[in-house]
C-alpha cells in the first residue's frame, strides 16, 4: 500500500493507505483526528467538511491520492483554542443541540466567509443549505454566520 | 419561601463527605438516591471519582464540581440540570464545573433521555440538593462565626455576616458541613428569587463541540479494538440461508467474516477497508414471512380504516344517535407513511465480552435498559455489564431501543475481541425501527348552531401499538365520542420517534378540526376557545389536560400573531396540542412567492411552566418546529418487497436552511413545575402548516409528505431563500 505524506493543520502526517481511501477515514482511522465527522459518505450533508487549500471540500468523497501536497485544515486545525470569529460566534449564539454537525457546520461558513466577508442573508443560506442539521438548528446558524462576518471585519 | 419536606429518613442521608488525599474535602450529594443505605464510596484522587454517581463537590478552594446523570442528546439536560442546583445553593454559575455522570442504577433513578420527561422527574431533586447543602454550609458558619444563621446569607458561593462584614467561600466550610445533620425541612426559594433558573445560560460543552473535541461514539478507538460492520437482511421477511465470505476475506485489511442471528458481520482494521470488502460478501438470503410494499400497507390501513374490527379507547355519550341527530356531518381521512430517525451520527456501538463481564461504550438515550439487555443476552448478572454513555449525535427516540448494542455485545462475544460496530448511513436508514404509518378516519357531527356534538376517530396503524391519544383534547368536551385503533403486526420494525404518534396524529386533528370550524362557519380559534370553555364548565368524563393552561396559550398565540387581523398576502394556519405535559399553540403564515407558497412564520406560544434555560429552551422549540415541518413536507420511507427505497440523503429529502420559516416564540409566564421541552412543540407543526398552506392553495393538505401535494402541479415548493 502506498504511503501518503499529507500536509493537515500545518504539521505532516504520514498515512499507509490504499489510494482510493476517503481523506475522511484517513482523518479518523489513521491520524485520530475525530472532529471530522461521518454522516452520510455521498457527499450530501457536509458533516465531514474540511479545508482543503482554503476550499471546503467533502472529505468522506475525496480519495487521499487526490490531495497530493494540499494544505489540509480540519476543524483541530481552524483554530489553536477556539477563537477563530466563527467558533466565537458558535459560541455566542448557543447554536448547538446534539453538537455532531457542527463541526461540518463551522468548517462551511469558515471557508465561506474567507471568500465573501459581507455576505447578504441570501448568501448565507445558499452557502449553508449544503449542511444538515438533524436537531434544526438552522436559525442560529444562519445569525452565527452573520456575527461572525461582522466580528471578522 | 416554600419548603420541601424530607419525607424518608434515608433520604436524609443523601450527603455524605470526605477528605481527599492532599486535603481536599468533598461534599457529595446522592441526588437522585433510591436506595441511601448504600453508602458512597469516596476515595482519595482523581481517579477515583468515576466511581461516584451524581454528586457535587465542593474544593476547599471553593471550586464546585456537580455531576449531571442523564444522557445528553442535544436536550441541553447536561447544562439545564446542574442549573438548577446552582440556584437553590446560590452558585456562581461561570465558577462550576460541569461533569456528565456515570451509569448508576443504585444512586440514581431514570438515568433516560426520552419522553420528556427528565426535567419533570428530576426537577425538586436538583433543587432539595441544592438546597440542604445551602443550608448545611450557613450551619457550619454560623457555628464557626459564631452568629446566628438567620443573619447569613449567601450569593455566588459566598457567606457573608452583615453585621460583622465577614464574608468566606463555601469552600471554608465544605468539611464542618458535611459532618452535620440534615434539618427536617429544607426550604426551597421562591421563583421570584430565581437568578439562574429562567436566564440565558450556554451548553457547558460549547467549545469542546466546536473544536471537535467532544467524543460521540463513534468516536471510540480503544487499543486492540476491531472494527466491524454488519450485513443485515436487505429486507424485512428475509432470513439468512448462507454466506461465502472468502472473497471478501482476501481483501486488504479484512480479517474475518461471520454469521449470527440472521446478520453477517465483517472484521477488519479500518472502515474503509470494510466498506469496500462487505461488497464482495456473497450472501443468500431466504424468505421468512410475506415481503411488503407501501401500496400494500396503502391497502391494509384503508380497509383496516373502513371496516376493520377496532378495539375501543374511550366512548362517551351514544355516538349513533348524535349523528343521526346532527345537521351535518364532516368527515376525513388522513395518512402518514414510515420515516427513519436519521441522527446525523448513524448507530453505532463498542462491546469488549469477556468470560465474565462485559464492558459497552456508545450512544444510548437509555443505558439502563442497554445494560440490562446486554446482561440477558449474554446470562451475566447486572452488575457485571457496564455500560458507559457518550454524547450522542442525535437520537429522536431511535437509541432508546438497544438493538444496536445488543449486536456489538454478540459479535465481541463470537470474536472474543474487544469490537465497534459502525452502521453505515444505508444501514441506519434501512436497518429498521422507524415512526410507523398509520391512517386516521376522523368524523364530526354538528348541530344547528355549528357545534360538535359528536366526535370519532377511527386509528389504524403499522406496528405502531395503540395508534390513538384517545384522552386528547377535545375529547372532555364533547358529549358524545368514540375513539377506536387498531394495529397491523408487520415484519417491519417500528418505535418511538420524537412524539410517538401525535409526531403525525396532532396535525392530522389539527387540520381536522380546521374543516370543522369550516363546516361550522366558526373562526378556529373561537372553535378551539369555546372547547375549552367546555371542558371547564361541564367537562365530559375524565379530562387529562387543564382548560385554563388551553386558554392561555390559544389566546397568547391569537394575540402575538394578531390572528384575527386579516394581512393582505398571508395566509394564516392555526393549530393548539397538549402533550408530554406541556401546551403549545402556534400560528403558521404562508405567502406566495411566484404563485408557489411558501411557509414564512410561525408563531409559538407556549406553556412549560417555569422555564429552567432560556437559551436550550429556544433551541428545543425552534428545532421541533423545524424538524416537524421537515418530517411533513418531506419525510418518507417507502417499500418493494420488503426493502426500503429510500437508503441515505440523495433518495430521503431532508430539511435545509433554505426552506426554515421565522420562529416566533413567547412563553406563559407563571411558577408551574417545569415540563419537558424535548417533543411538545413538534406535533402541533404540521396542522398549522397544513392549515395555512390550506388558506394559500385551497387544498387540504391530509396526507404527508406534503412535497406530493406541491409536486402533483397543483401547487409548487418554493424556498424561503
Amino acid at each position: 500500500m502506498p504511503m501518503y505524506n499529507l500536509n493537515i493543520n500545518g504539521k505532516q502526517h504520514k498515512a499507509e493507505v490504499s489510494d482510493d481511501t476517503p481523506l475522511l477515514w484517513v482523518l479518523r482511522d489513521h491520524l485520530g483526528l475525530l472532529g471530522t465527522k461521518y454522516a452520510c459518505g455521498i457527499a450530501t450533508c457536509g458533516a465531514c467538511t474540511v479545508h482543503l487549500n482554503g476550499e471546503a471540500i467533502r472529505s468522506c468523497v475525496l480519495p487521499v491520492s487526490s490531495v497530493g501536497n494540499a494544505q489540509v485544515t480540519t476543524i483541530e486545525g481552524l483554530s489553536a483554542n477556539g477563537e477563530h470569529p466563527v467558533q466565537k460566534a458558535w459560541d455566542e449564539v448557543d447554536v448547538p443541540q446534539c453538537g455532531y454537525c457542527q463541526a461540518g457546520q463551522i468548517m462551511t461558513a469558515a471557508a465561506f466567509l474567507k471568500k465573501n466577508p459581507n455576505p447578504s442573508d441570501k448568501e448565507i443560506v445558499e452557502a449553508m443549505n449544503s449542511n444538515i442539521c438533524r436537531c434544526g438548528t438552522y436559525h442560529r446558524i444562519k445569525d452565527a454566520v452573520k456575527i461572525a462576518a461582522k466580528n471578522m471585519k | 419561601m416554600s419548603t420541601s419536606k424530607i419525607a424518608s429518613p434515608n433520604r436524609r442521608q443523601f450527603l455524605k463527605t470526605t477528605t481527599l488525599a492532599g486535603g481536599g474535602l468533598f461534599l457529595s450529594f446522592d441526588l437522585f438516591s433510591k436506595n441511601s443505605s448504600s453508602r458512597m464510596k469516596v476515595q482519595s484522587g482523581e481517579a477515583d471519582l468515576v466511581h461516584f454517581n451524581s454528586y457535587l463537590s465542593i474544593d476547599p478552594d471553593g471550586t464546585v464540581t456537580i455531576f449531571s446523570p442523564n444522557p445528553e442528546v442535544g436536550q441541553g439536560i447536561k447544562t439545564s440540570f446542574p442549573m438548577i442546583i446552582a440556584e437553590e445553593l446560590d452558585l456562581d454559575w461561570k465558577k462550576i464545573k460541569v461533569v456528565q455522570a456515570p451509569l448508576d442504577t443504585k444512586r440514581f433513578e431514570r438515568q433516560v433521555a426520552g419522553g420528556s420527561r427528565s426535567t419533570p422527574h428530576s426537577w425538586k431533586r436538583l433543587r432539595e440538593a441544592g438546597a440542604s447543602a445551602r443550608n448545611l454550609l450557613l450551619q457550619a458558619a454560623s457555628a464557626q462565626w459564631k452568629v446566628p444563621m438567620d443573619q447569613l446569607s449567601t450569593s455566588m458561593g459566598m457567606i457573608h455576616h452583615k453585621a460583622t462584614g465577614k464574608m468566606e467561600h463555601y469552600g471554608a466550610f465544605a468539611g464542618a458541613a458535611a459532618k452535620l445533620d440534615l434539618p427536617k425541612e429544607i426550604p426551597l426559594k421562591d421563583p421570584s428569587q430565581f437568578h439562574t433558573i429562567g436566564t440565558w445560560v450556554k451548553g457547558v460543552d460549547n467549545m469542546e463541540v466546536f473544536t471537535g473535541k467532544t467524543q460521540y461514539g463513534l468516536d471510540i478507538y480503544k487499543p486492540g479494538m476491531k472494527q466491524a460492520m454488519i450485513v443485515r437482511a436487505p429486507a424485512f421477511g428475509l432470513k439468512l440461508k448462507s454466506v461465502n465470505g472468502e472473497a471478501a476475506k482476501s481483501m486488504p485489511g479484512i480479517e474475518e467474516v461471520v454469521s449470527f442471528n440472521n446478520r453477517v458481520a465483517i472484521i477488519g482494521k479500518s472502515t474503509w477497508e470494510i466498506m469496500k470488502a462487505r461488497k464482495a460478501l456473497n450472501i443468500e438470503w431466504q424468505k421468512d414471512t410475506d415481503l411488503e410494499s407501501s401500496e400494500m400497507h396503502n391497502k391494509i390501513l384503508s380497509d383496516m380504516i373502513g371496516s376493520g374490527k377496532m378495539e375501543t379507547r374511550r366512548a362517551e355519550g351514544n355516538i349513533e344517535q348524535a349523528f343521526k341527530d346532527a345537521v351535518k356531518t364532516v368527515e376525513s381521512e388522513f395518512q402518514c407513511p414510515f420515516i427513519p430517525h436519521n441522527s446525523m451520527e448513524p448507530m453505532n456501538f463498542y462491546a469488549d465480552v469477556r468470560e465474565d463481564s462485559a464492558e459497552l461504550v456508545g450512544p444510548t438515550q437509555n443505558p439502563e435498559s442497554a445494560r440490562n439487555a446486554v446482561a440477558r443476552l449474554l446470562n451475566l448478572s447486572q452488575d457485571k455489564v457496564n455500560v458507559v454513555f457518550t454524547r450522542m449525535g442525535g437520537g429522536f427516540g431511535r437509541r432508546l431501543n438497544s438493538d444496536f448494542a445488543l449486536e456489538a455485545a454478540e459479535l465481541s462475544k463470537l470474536i472474543k475481541s474487544p469490537v465497534k460496530v459502525t452502521w453505515s448511513r444505508e444501514d441506519d436508514m434501512t436497518g429498521g425501527i422507524y415512526r410507523p404509518a398509520c391512517k386516521y378516519k376522523f368524523k364530526a357531527g354538528l348541530d344547528a348552531n355549528g357545534n360538535m356534538i359528536a366526535f370519532q376517530l377511527r386509528a389504524a396503524g403499522i406496528n405502531s401499538g395503540n395508534p390513538s391519544r384517545e384522552n386528547n383534547f377535545p375529547v372532555g368536551a364533547i358529549d358524545h365520542v368514540l375513539v377506536e385503533s387498531s394495529d397491523y403486526k408487520s415484519p417491519i420494525t417500528t418505535g418511538p420517534w420524537r412524539a410517538p404518534i401525535t409526531n403525525f396524529l396532532a396535525g392530522a386533528e389539527q387540520i381536522f378540526f380546521d374543516e370543522v370550524a369550516e363546516a361550522a362557519g366558526k373562526d378556529p380559534v373561537a372553535l378551539r376557545l369555546e372547547w375549552v370553555a367546555k371542558a371547564k364548565a361541564k367537562p365530559v368524563g375524565k379530562v387529562l389536560y387543564e382548560p385554563d393552561r388551553f386558554k392561555a396559550v390559544i389566546d397568547l398565540v391569537a394575540e402575538k400573531s394578531q390572528w384575527f387581523k386579516k394581512k393582505k398576502g398571508v395566509y394564516k394556519g392555526f393549530s393548539v396540542y397538549f402533550a408530554h405535559s406541556t401546551y403549545v399553540a402556534q400560528v403558521a403564515e404562508v405567502v406566495k412567492v411566484k404563485g408557489k407558497p411558501v411557509v414564512k412564520k410561525v408563531y409559538c406560544a407556549v406553556d412549560c411552566g417555569i422555564l429552567v434555560n432560556q437559551s436550550g429552551a429556544l433551541n428545543q422549540i425552534v428545532g421541533s418546529v423545524v424538524d416537524g415541518m421537515g418530517a411533513a413536507m418531506y419525510g418518507r420511507l417507502t417499500f418493494k418487497e420488503g426493502s426500503p427505497n429510500e437508503t441515505n440523503f440523495d433518495k430521503y429529502r431532508m430539511i435545509r436552511m433554505g426552506e426554515i420559516p421565522d420562529v416566533e416564540v413567547h412563553f406563559v409566564k407563571n411558577t408551574i413545575d417545569p415540563t419537558g421541552l424535548g417533543e411538545p412543540a413538534l406535533p402541533p407543526v404540521s396542522g398549522a402548516i397544513g392549515n395555512a398552506l390550506y388558506r394559500a392553495t385551497g387544498i387540504r393538505y391530509r396526507d404527508q409528505p406534503f412535497i406530493d401535494y406541491m409536486n402533483e402541479g397543483k401547487a409548487g415548493a418554493g424556498q424561503n431563500m
